[in-house]
């Protein structure tokens, strides 16, 4: 509970600051609102041409897309302080966070909230509106269950990536740009059905770093394509908690690392 | 609940000492680094480092309420020492405890208990004013209301800070940043404050305040206070005994004033002569400099008495003033850090020291 009020505390105090820059911060919304659009509007602009992509349609393709993307902006919003922890640790405030009475991990999760990211979101999530509305989805009580623990654990994994960087930091200073590969990479791989990639890139980005958990299974689960998918059914119910684990192993991977720090300026 | 709390306490305020390090020693492997993309790729890989050795072997205990200077010159070890009593580093090797904690293991604990202020760094949020981080403070320590102000209460009177109490951080100056800086630090009364450099850049005025901020926490709350610092005069004013650090390791742990007794084997005697002498050699005393009627000499207080060189004096010239001046402490610390092996030897040989305090 303590913990719980820190956090809200933390975040009321990072959005006032952000508010403070009113304009900058109205004009940054939109820029990161339309980016998203133009994305999706490339997309649409292939099945102008192609109509559908390995048996999906646009707007299951749109489904896909929105996903993904919801995921991605939340993750970025509430991940913030892991994304840009290498800052962090070149200025030496990891010192900081250290002398506090409170964990490493949930002091640095607690750090930042980048509210901007709400015009991604909400871009992301009016594109899963309307390929809802343009598909026909029969939503039950498990189907709505199922779509709101994937976007959780969607949201994990990618903070489970902002982790792993932020952890190699203790060793490298500079955070390895490799995992913006996986991170805004897989956003835009994420948008296209997994069917469509090579069998062993399907297997890496499914058992070592599960970005199909995150909306290729649960799409096929949702709008009821796994049996033309060949995917096994036990495999789609097991995807949504992907995220959760990954997250998990990093958190463990980041603990390890705490005890590698250096600080700066011995 | 309450009675394990002051079972607990009880306990910790038994422990004699409140800090103790033994054997601590910290290397650091500095890594190569490359650029670029598929350098921070290859980084991942590769294990090209040098082992750089920050803390070697450094033993010594501090009991409680003592305030004690932690010197040596840039890159001794003093930071990494500090970091290591704070939980900021894992040491190596060796063996560490404050208040009864292992700050590295119990880091958490530790921290409930220790107050720390690093003079080239603030702990505070930056975009937020004083008290707004003074309130994030209160909730992140868990402080009672009553505590929280009584204690702000009293910082005001000691340090002013109610003059900028609604400034943001990044808005202060050095010197309202270091009596910010201090007071939350020790909003959650921590029995043990380590003061890195907390006088650095300050005017003569800040740093005076400060000294006595120290000097009355430490009597009135007996708060065990590790300092380190360039600055002599804090030491001067603030503490009772030293421990010398140099090139990783110890070099001496005692009373100031032993400290400049095993040094100062050299005085300085200045005389003001009334006429212009052309021969002013006295035996066993050497001429360090000579302007018009004013000289210096140097001796050994060993080879001949202060008394017997002014009498020699007097017998052959006439004065009109003279002085004897031991050298400052500046000059001591500095001739350890050109040549500790001397006053490491006269260290281990001497008897005369206060060792009590050294776990050797």
């Amino acid at each position: 509970m303590h913990h719980l009020a820190l956090y809200l505390h933390f975040v009321k105090l990072r959005i006032r600051s952000q508010m403070a820059y009113r304009l900058s911060f109205v004009f940054d919304l939109f820029s990161q609102a339309s980016i998203s659009v133009i994305d999706f509007f490339m997309i649409a602009l292939l099945f102008n041409r192609f109509k559908e992509l390995a048996g999906w349609s646009l707007w299951e393709v749109g489904f896909l897309y929105g996903m993904i993307g919801v995921c991605f902006a939340v993750a970025e919003m509430i991940g913030r302080g892991f994304d840009v922890f290498q800052n962090s640790v070149m200025r030496g405030d990891f010192d900081t966070i250290l002398i506090r009475p409170l964990g490493t991990f949930f002091q640095v999760f607690s750090q930042d909230f980048l509210l901007r990211r709400v015009g991604r979101f909400s871009q992301a999530f009016i594109i899963l509106l309307i390929a809802n509305s343009q598909l026909t989805i029969s939503w039950s009580f498990v189907k709505v269950g199922y779509l709101l623990v994937s976007l959780v654990s969607g949201t994990c994994f990618f903070i489970g990536l902002f982790v792993i960087g932020a952890t190699s930091c203790f060793w490298t200073v500079q955070s390895i740009e490799i995992i913006n590969i996986f991170t805004h990479g897989g956003t835009f791989m994420g948008g296209y059905p997994f069917s469509i990639y090579r069998c062993w890139f399907r297997h890496f980005f499914t058992f070592i770093v599960p970005l199909a958990c995150v909306n290729y299974f649960p799409s096929l689960f949702l709008l009821e394509k796994v049996a033309s998918s060949g995917v096994s059914s036990f495999g789609v119910y097991l995807a949504p908690f992907a995220g959760f684990l990954f997250l998990s192993i990093t958190v463990l991977f980041w603990r390890w690392g705490v005890l590698h720090y250096q600080s700066t300026g011995h | 609940m309450t009675e394990r709390f002051f079972a607990e306490k009880s306990y910790r305020q038994l422990l004699k000492n409140m800090i103790e390090v033994e054997n601590l020693s910290k290397t650091f492997k500095v890594y190569h680094h490359r650029k670029g993309f598929f350098g921070s790729f290859v980084n991942l890989f590769s294990r090209k480092h040098r082992i750089v050795q920050a803390v070697d072997n450094v033993s010594f205990s501090i009991k409680r309420g003592e305030v004690v200077g932690y010197l040596g010159p840039n890159g001794a070890g003093k930071s990494t020492t500090i970091k290591m009593l704070t939980g900021i580093l894992v040491p190596t090797s060796g063996r560490v405890s404050v208040n009864g904690y292992i700050p590295h293991r119990q880091r958490k604990e530790n921290a409930k208990h220790i107050g720390v202020v690093f003079g080239q760094r603030s702990h505070l949020w930056f975009d937020l004013p004083v008290q707004e981080s003074f309130e994030l403070l209160q909730r992140i320590y868990r402080i009672p209301q009553t505590q929280y102000d009584q204690n702000v209460e009293m910082f005001d009177a000691l340090l002013d800070i109610g003059a900028f109490f609604q400034t943001p951080v990044r808005q202060l100056s050095l010197g309202q940043r270091m009596r910010a800086d201090l007071a939350a630090a020790l909003l959650h009364n921590p029995e043990v404050l380590f003061l890195d450099e907390p006088t650095i850049g300050l005017d003569v005025v800040a740093k005076a305040r400060i000294r006595q901020f120290i000097q009355q926490i430490n009597a009135e709350r007996q708060v065990t206070v590790v300092l380190t610092t360039h600055d002599l005069d804090d030491v001067e004013k603030l503490c009772k005994r030293v421990i010398l650090i140099d090139k990783a390791r110890l070099c001496f742990d005692g009373e100031l004033a032993a400290l400049r007794r095993l040094l100062s084997t050299e005085r300085i005697l200045s005389v003001d002569y009334a006429e212009t002498y052309s021969d002013i050699s006295i035996p066993k005393a050497h001429v360090t400099y000579r302007e018009g009627n004013r000289v210096q000499y140097r001796f050994a207080p060993e080879e001949v008495s202060t008394a017997d060189l002014i009498g020699a004096i007097l017998q052959k010239f006439k004065i009109v003033d003279i002085s004897v001046q031991e050298p400052d402490i500046e000059e001591l610390i500095k001739t350890v850090y050109e040549d500790n092996t001397a006053l490491e030897q006269k260290f281990t040989e001497t008897d005369t020291l206060d060792l009590t305090n050294r776990n050797t």
